[in-house]
């Protein structure tokens, strides 16, 4: 496949990158490979565990499932963009609080898709348990959170304190708050 | 029996930094790192240059490799080594057939290893292994297991040192008194998963070729232990323990699979050996963890008691038979807890074992004790049921004074307390006869099971203390897989040597370290803690209550001195509520509640979130967990996370776990147990059990899906009715 080479620009974390790539090295393998930008997980590079969801213009997304080629121009967010050790976002925050984690390979992920779910929740999007999905107001419940998170396996069992953690900070702008680029 | 204050477990505020270092919240140190995404896990170390590679697996059950023709993968551009049996290192030392790779032409499991390609990127090592075609000569494979197997053999020792046959008294008399309860169950084969895969990078470093000692290899590799993975490796590798250099300081998840080393490890040092100097990265795929790093072995039981009119026991014979590798051996201890659970004085227990071509099986989270008491608890509920008593009056009420295996004095045992305060906290006096509650479309029942797990601490551990930079650090070889031994360990240390919390660090997760155990069967907190303390408290004795910048002290910790004497386990009681749809057969886990007595503990904020990831993942095995194993080809059919499913967010409800106050000196100076395998441990009997309680419906074979429903009910009709509805 030497020489057919395709250039990608993207903006991760803030950060303006440029990288040529064998057209068949995803987004989590652009990130992880070539840029060497380590804060999204390879759980299964299949879109089965929701490891490697990072927020590419605002939409969370499987970046196992996307080709780098297809995302010229992105702007990819991932968990090291949206805080940093000494200036969590407040869903990081709420995760610590919480202990919303235990081996943390699957906490990027949680964290980038709950904020990322709690932007299509205010959206007014609709759920496989929303009782009305013509109702553009959610209520996030339990059962909504933990229905919206389901992409996002955690195999330590962290979900019953994931789930307090998103709902600490449900209600707050969090895509928005803390140190990071989103 | 002592009364016994249970303790909410709910985080609470980080504890002040003058309040007494263990026995309140701490927030997890390493939590700032994962929830940026930025703690270094194995393939994530930087490194200079490195190549990846990507492994060649048989794909035949049993044989022999006729040819391999490897020219098209050779003439990729990006390939730089294809190794296979005809041209990778020799191995002299052939401590353990699964790690012996690439030594001749023989295939003994599909998915075994049989080469790897190594190349400039990902992509390219994949494509070409893809272009290397090897020709067999196949055998038939010997693969399939039954209960009464005519092949099955009872092995002297199973895992953890247990016998493999046990008995006391006279069982066949036992079980003529009273009602006698008779049962087969049986587990599938399971697969740990952890969200990280498995990941290593070797790097060959080749000093001197005058001076073979001088060689040195490092892996940045994920495990459970690091200076046990070198110890294990060494000598496959023709290396001394003290040329190989592991570091693995972030591990993604384990519950067994780590623990050990598997063979792909021997095969990336293999490369790193012949690409001297490059780093070889290799990131296991999700599919290829469904075949050379372990799993739990299928397991099929049958259980016969007898019970009295007043729910005492009679006698218990209680046989399992599983599966285990022709390659290496491995058999759970299923039947062990049996032995001492309850008051049984007449009593059979039996593993048997049939040898199969199939890649070796390992220990995962609770090996034995799961399986086991899956059977055993379910067994108890059917003997309650059959004769008219409570669940839990019937555990209470065979409840030994000591232990029937062994003789000895229980150093600490809470079951009752955990069995009546969790029927308390649960609500369980509010539990219906079977099939009584009903919502709609759904039964709804309560069940409940005990939990037990043994102490496992077996060999002496060290650990060092350092004073540096006004600070001081706890050093020894402990891994952090999730259940916050980077933040626990200082705490213990902290409390030794009577200073706040936030005054002491620690150093783990590599080699060159003082030596500790890997972190397994659930030894972890308590027998690294012996050590931390003896180091503490060495320090202090050395270099007194104000060292000088450099003060170091190095010690070893030992069980403590007549712990031999006593018989020493944690215990614990899940209680659940489960839903079932008369329409679909879905079960839904409403709530759970695990109520434990697993001696002190040191942070209830990071022993919380081990006991509920254990309840999870029993209530994931209870309703999800299944790996199916083509007998004809022996490839795991479901093998990546879109066939073998756990449970998701959305599978897991109300779920909370209480301890109740438990000091075991027993089990170490820190007076705590171990508990990350107590949570999972009982808790699909529970659920079973709950099931029951909801439809009538006794189910013996995990996981319990939809079809299993149907199956006891009678299939569906066309119409979506059934023949036969609860
Ligand atoms: S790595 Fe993308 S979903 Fe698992
Ligand atoms: S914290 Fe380990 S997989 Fe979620």
């Amino acid at each position: 496949m030497a020489g057919h080479e395709v250039s990608v620009r993207l903006t991760v974390d803030g950060t303006a990158r440029q990288v040529d790539l064998d057209p068949r090295v995803t987004v989590l393998d652009a990130l992880r490979d070539e840029l060497g930008v380590m804060s999204v997980k390879k759980g299964c590079d299949h879109g089965q565990c929701g490891a490697c969801t990072v927020i590419v213009d605002g939409r969370r997304i499987l970046s196992c499932l996307a080709l780098a080629a297809s995302y010229d121009g992105a702007d990819v967010t991932t968990a090291a963009g949206l805080g940093t050790t000494d200036h969590l976002n407040p869903m990081q925050q709420a995760f610590a609080d919480r202990d919303a984690l235990q081996c943390g390979y699957c906490t990027p992920g949680q964290v980038c898709s709950a904020v990322a779910m709690l932007e299509e929740a205010r959206a007014g999007m609709p759920s496989h348990v929303s009782p009305d999905v013509s109702d553009t107001t959610v209520d996030l419940t339990d059962a909504e959170v933990r229905e919206r998170m389901s992409g996002n396996l955690c195999r330590c069992g962290a979900y019953v304190n994931i789930v307090r953690a998103i709902q600490d900070v449900a209600g707050q702008d969090v895509a928005r708050a803390g140190g990071g680029a989103a | 029996m002592t009364t016994l204050e249970p303790r909410m477990l709910e985080p609470e505020a980080p504890a002040a930094a003058d309040a007494a270092p263990t026995g309140h919240d701490r927030m997890r140190v390493d939590a700032p790192a994962k929830v940026t995404g930025t703690a270094p896990y194995a393939y994530e170390q930087p490194v200079e240059e490195p190549l990846h590679l990507f492994p060649i697996v048989a794909t035949i059950a049993l044989g022999r490799i006729a040819e391999i023709d490897d020219a098209d993968a050779r003439a990729l551009p990006g390939v730089r080594l294809v190794l296979t049996h005809a041209n990778a290192p020799r191995i002299r030392v052939r401590t353990d057939a699964a790690l012996t790779i690439l030594q001749s032409s023989e295939v003994h499991h599909r998915g075994e290893i049989i080469g790897a390609v190594v190349a400039d990127s990902p992509r390219v090592a994949r494509e070409a292994a893809a272009l290397v075609r090897v020709t067999y000569d196949e055998q038939p494979a010997e693969l399939g297991f039954s209960i009464d197997d005519p092949r099955a053999t009872v092995p002297r020792r199973v895992n953890a040192f247990k016998h493999g046959s046990y008995e006391r008294g006279d069982a066949d008399a036992g079980l003529t008194r009273g009602t006698l309860v008779e049962a087969d169950y049986s587990l599938p084969m399971e697969f740990h998963s952890p969200i990280e895969p498995h990941a290593v990078t070797a790097i060959w470093h080749d000093v001197s070729a005058l001076r073979p000692r001088s060689t040195r290899l490092t892996m940045y590799d994920t495990n459970q232990g690091t200076g046990g993975h070198g110890a294990l490796l060494a000598p496959v590798l023709g290396l001394l323990p003290t040329q190989i250099e592991v570091i693995s300081p972030y591990v993604g998840g384990s519950f067994g699979t780590k623990g050990w080393p598997w063979p792909h490890l021997v095969l990336v040092a293999m490369a790193a050996k012949r690409l001297t100097g490059r780093p070889v990265k290799y990131a296991m795929t999700r599919q290829q963890m469904f075949r050379t790093v372990g799993h739990r072995p299928a397991s099929k039981q049958r259980i016969r008691l007898s019970v009295e009119a007043d729910g005492r026991l009679g006698a218990i014979d209680h046989q399992s038979w599983a599966p285990t590798s022709r390659l290496r051996s491995y058999v759970d201890q299923t039947v062990s807890a049996t032995r001492m659970m309850y008051d049984v004085a007449d009593l059979r227990t039996i593993h048997h074992a049939v040898v199969q071509d199939a890649a070796p099986g390992s220990f995962m989270r609770a090996p034995g004790e799961f399986s086991g008491m899956f059977a055993l608890e379910t067994a108890l509920d059917e003997a309650a049921h059959a004769v008219g008593v409570d669940p839990v009056d019937l555990r209470v009420r065979n409840e030994p004074a000591q232990d029937p295996e062994t003789g000895k004095p229980w150093s600490t045992r809470n079951l009752v307390a955990c069995l009546r305060e969790g029927a308390d906290q649960f609500g369980w006096a509010e539990r219906q006869p079977v099939g009584a509650r009903r919502d709609g479309e759904w039964l709804v029942g309560l069940g409940v099971a005990s939990a037990t797990y043994p102490n496992m601490y077996f060999v002496p551990n060290r650990a060092g203390v350092r004073f540096t930079g006004g600070r001081y650090v706890v050093e020894l070889q402990a891994s952090d897989i999730g259940t916050g031994a980077w933040t626990v360990l200082p705490q213990i240390a902290a409390e030794a040597l009577g200073v706040g919390v936030d005054l002491v660090d620690a150093d783990i997760g590599h080699t060159g370290l003082p030596w500790a155990i890997p972190a397994g069967g659930s030894v972890g907190t308590f027998a690294w803690g012996d050590a931390v303390v003896a180091a503490a408290r060495k320090f202090r004795r050395t270099h007194g209550e104000h060292p000088d910048e450099g003060d170091h002290v190095t010690a070893t910790g030992r069980m403590p001195r007549g712990s031999r004497g006593y018989s020493r386990h944690a215990f614990g009681a899940h209680f659940a509520q489960a839903r079932v749809s008369t329409v679909t057969g879905e079960v839904r886990v409403d709530r759970m509640l695990g109520a434990f007595a697993a001696g002190r503990i040191i942070n209830p904020r990071t022993a919380r979130s081990q006991l509920i990831g254990g309840m999870t993942m029993g209530l994931s095995a209870a309703l999800h967990e299944e790996a199916h194993l083509d007998e004809r080809f022996g490839h795991v059919v479901n093998g990546d996370l879109a066939g073998y499913h756990v449970a998701a967010h959305a599978d897991v409800g109300d779920l909370e776990a209480i301890t109740l106050e438990e000091h075991d000196p027993w089990f170490g100076a820190t007076g705590a147990k171990g508990i990350g395998e107590l949570g999972i441990v009982g808790a699909p009997a529970a659920i079973g059990n709950a099931i029951f309680n909801a439809s009538g419906v006794r189910l013996r074979d995990l996981p319990f899906t939809p079809d299993r429903l149907f199956d006891a009910w009678g299939q569906p009709t066309a119409s979506g009715t059934r023949a036969t509805s609860p």
